[in-house]
């Protein structure tokens, strides 16, 4: 009890830090307002406050705040191979940005799935009624699990500065911490690919495949360095922190290897289903595919491997592109590949894109509350250097 | 042995008494009328309609001629549901007796994914409640007494109230054969039963003599069980986790002591 007490007091007393911005107070104002539309449709239901319908029981939510958030968070495991497992010592100095947002993503995508939820007081049922046989089932066990482990990780970053006495506890616990940590998400990332596999008859056959849940795997990968480019692109901006090129241009390059084998795998299923024809056919489908692949994976590929990504321009480039391919292919799987099938019509309403951009926005805000107290970006100085 | 109903469309004179029928058995809240092509009423099933029958207007183009047919739709009452192995509470489970597929509404959490895995469309959601649930048929069939009819031994309330016969309750393998007595002893049925082999079995069948996309059935629906995709996945889960947290664990290991040797030898360290 003591402690605890201890510990209280010790937050309280901590010089927190929170510089007021224009951006931020922007911020604040977007933050606000979702958290009103989330208050009012946990009170009044879905039908009030989103466009959902029969033909389209899911939508935004679940398109971009679950299954493109999970996908973009993946960072954190992806870096966590490459820094804690394989020791690669050069990108140590993105390993705890990129696990921060890893962190604050899965947080986000927690309160995303909350919102989507009908009977959001039942969400603990499957943890004691086991709907073993469904893919949602492996989604939402890992997805609580990872979250967990993440927090308990980042009680590494927090013991620095507050409860230090706990430190060294989560120290040691750290390596164990990151290779569960590691498989969960690997888990999860390509189940939630899978998900899709039982809408055989429904998703268009550019997008479903058996090796669905593969792709997924693989493009949370690689989508995780470039999201690393754009974040350090924006935290250089914000936070004056600059990470090396080189340590960018290595993570881009590990990135395109697996983009590489992204592509051929999807081009060996194309051919091996026989709908190969369907790429080109120009309708709404095909053109969306063609768009998500040029886009999203054959012109970072060119990027990865040329002298483009030894510039910023290059890196940050890369950076938008694949993100944005991977939030295109996404939103392709969860509406473009649909709507043939579903039929019926759906856009968000206002309340649903308040909501998303809220949660976006407490996710940005919270990601510089940490960063301005913890060592997160500039942790660097305070160990040995890393290899230069 | 599992229970079926057979759906003979020649038979239908589309007169919605099954539909009434169901409203009234299981205390479903009435609605103002809203119609499709002047004909069909509701327009699609929805939280508070568990069966429509749909009225059409077919070509026959060999006579240059229409015909009106119509057919009852509602929850196929699959043998092996995709929605109830999309559920990840459990919260809809077949009968293995009766065949029902039966919907446990305080397991079920909202997330809707039992809609999406459905071949057939079916389960639809309260979407005007501040704590919706799913809605489908039950096959009159309900665990807790309430609404049963299967359970006592009596016909679903639809095929109860059918005046023309056509729909008819039984065994599914003795209406099975039924079907294709029917269908060969006379040449305008399609020689087909929908629901025999769809998404692997269904408990109800239906025949026709215009084509079964007239009432919305999707033209592709593949004869394998659905939840034998999910279950060609899940099957690795195991096997991949603990292998690739083996692999980890290795791998931790083994670069962590090599680059202690290299550090030994010069000063490459980190942490
Ligand atoms: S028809 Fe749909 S709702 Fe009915 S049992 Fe089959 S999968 Fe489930
Ligand atoms: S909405 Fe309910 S019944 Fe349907 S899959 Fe989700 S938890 Fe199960």
């Amino acid at each position: 009890m003591s402690a605890n007490k201890g510990l209280l007091k010790e937050i309280a007393e901590y010089k927190w830090r929170f510089t007021m911005t224009t951006t931020r107070k922007i911020l604040l104002m977007l933050a606000g307002l979702g958290v009103a539309c989330m208050i009012f449709r946990l009170a009044t239901g879905l039908g009030m406050a989103t466009n959902l319908n029969d033909k389209w029981p899911w939508g935004l939510w679940i398109g971009l705040d679950v299954l493109t958030g999970v996908a973009l968070a993946g960072g954190g495991y992806g870096t966590a191979i490459i820094v804690h497992v394989l020791h690669r010592g050069k990108y140590h100095p993105i390993a705890r940005s990129a696990m921060l947002t890893s962190l604050l993503g899965y947080l986000l995508v927690m309160a995303g799935l909350f919102m989507d939820i009908g009977q959001w007081f039942n969400f603990w049922r499957p943890f004691v009624s086991w709907g073993h046989t469904s893919v949602l089932f492996e989604v939402f066990w890992c997805v609580s699990c990872y979250t967990t482990v993440q927090v308990l990780e980042f009680g590494e970053i927090l013991t620095e500065k507050v409860g230090t006495k706990y430190h060294n506890a989560f120290k040691k616990a750290l390596p164990v911490l990151m290779i569960v940590g590691i498989v969960f998400p690997t888990l999860h990332q390509s189940s939630l690919g899978a998900l899709y596999l039982i809408m055989v008859d429904k998703l268009y056959p550019l997008w479903w495949s058996p090796y669905l849940g593969l792709f997924f795997l693989i493009s949370s990968f690689f989508v995780g360095p470039a999201m690393i480019c754009v974040e350090t692109g924006l935290a250089g901006r914000a936070f004056k922190h600059e990470v090396p090129i080189h340590v960018l241009r290595g993570l881009v390059r590990i990135s395109g290897v697996f983009m590489v084998l992204y592509l051929a795998l999807k081009i060996y299923d194309l051919s091996n289903r026989g709908v190969f024809n369907l790429v080109f056919k120009g309708n709404l489908e095909g053109n969306m595919f063609v768009l998500e692949l040029l886009l999203g994976v054959i012109i970072p590929i060119i990027i990865a491997f040329s002298s483009m990504s030894s510039t910023r321009k290059g890196l940050i480039t890369f950076g938008v592109l694949v993100s944005g391919g991977l939030i295109l292919n996404r939103m392709n799987v969860v509406f473009t590949g649909m709507s043939a099938s579903l039929g019926g019509w759906y856009f968000p309403s206002i309340m649903e894109w308040a909501v998303s951009i809220g949660l976006i926005s407490i996710g940005v805000l919270a990601y510089c509350f940490i960063a301005e107290n913890f060592n997160i970006l500039d942790h660097d100085e305070h160990h040995h250097k890393a290899t230069a | 042995m599992a229970k079926g109903v057979l759906v003979d469309i020649t038979r239908c004179m589309g007169c919605k008494a099954c539909q009434v029928a169901c409203k009234q058995w299981n205390d479903l809240p009435s609605s103002n009328p809203e119609f499709k092509d002047g004909l069909t009423s509701p327009p699609e099933m929805d939280g508070y309609n568990y069966t429509t029958v749909f009225i059409e207007v077919v070509e026959d183009k060999k006579n240059n001629d229409y015909t009106i047919r119509s057919a009852k739709r509602q929850c196929m009452h699959c043998e092996h549901p995709a929605c109830a192995s999309a559920c990840f509470a459990k919260a809809l489970q077949r009968d293995p007796k009766t065949g029902a597929v039966v919907y446990y509404p305080h397991l079920c959490v909202g997330c809707r994914y039992c809609m999406l895995a459905c071949p057939f469309d079916i389960p639809k959601y309260e979407w005007d409640k501040q704590f919706p649930l799913v809605a489908k048929c039950q096959f009159c069939f309900d665990p807790k007494g309430k609404y049963d009819r299967l359970g006592y031994g009596l016909k679903p309330a639809c095929v109860d109230t059918c005046p023309t016969g056509a729909l008819k309750f039984g065994e599914r393998d003795e209406l099975l054969k039924e079907a294709w007595q029917r269908i060969n002893s006379d040449p305008k049925y399609i020689k087909h039963v929908m629901g025999e082999k769809e998404a692997g079995g269904t408990a109800w069948l239906y025949i026709s003599d215009v084509p079964f996309t007239t009432f919305g059935f999707r033209p592709n629906l593949g004869t394998q069980p659905l939840p034998e995709y999910s279950h060609n996945f899940l099957k690795w889960t195991p096997i991949i986790a603990v292998g690739w947290g083996t692999l980890l664990t290795v791998l931790y290991h083994y670069t962590k002591r090599r680059q202690k040797v290299a550090s030994e030898s010069n000063k490459d360290v980190h942490m």
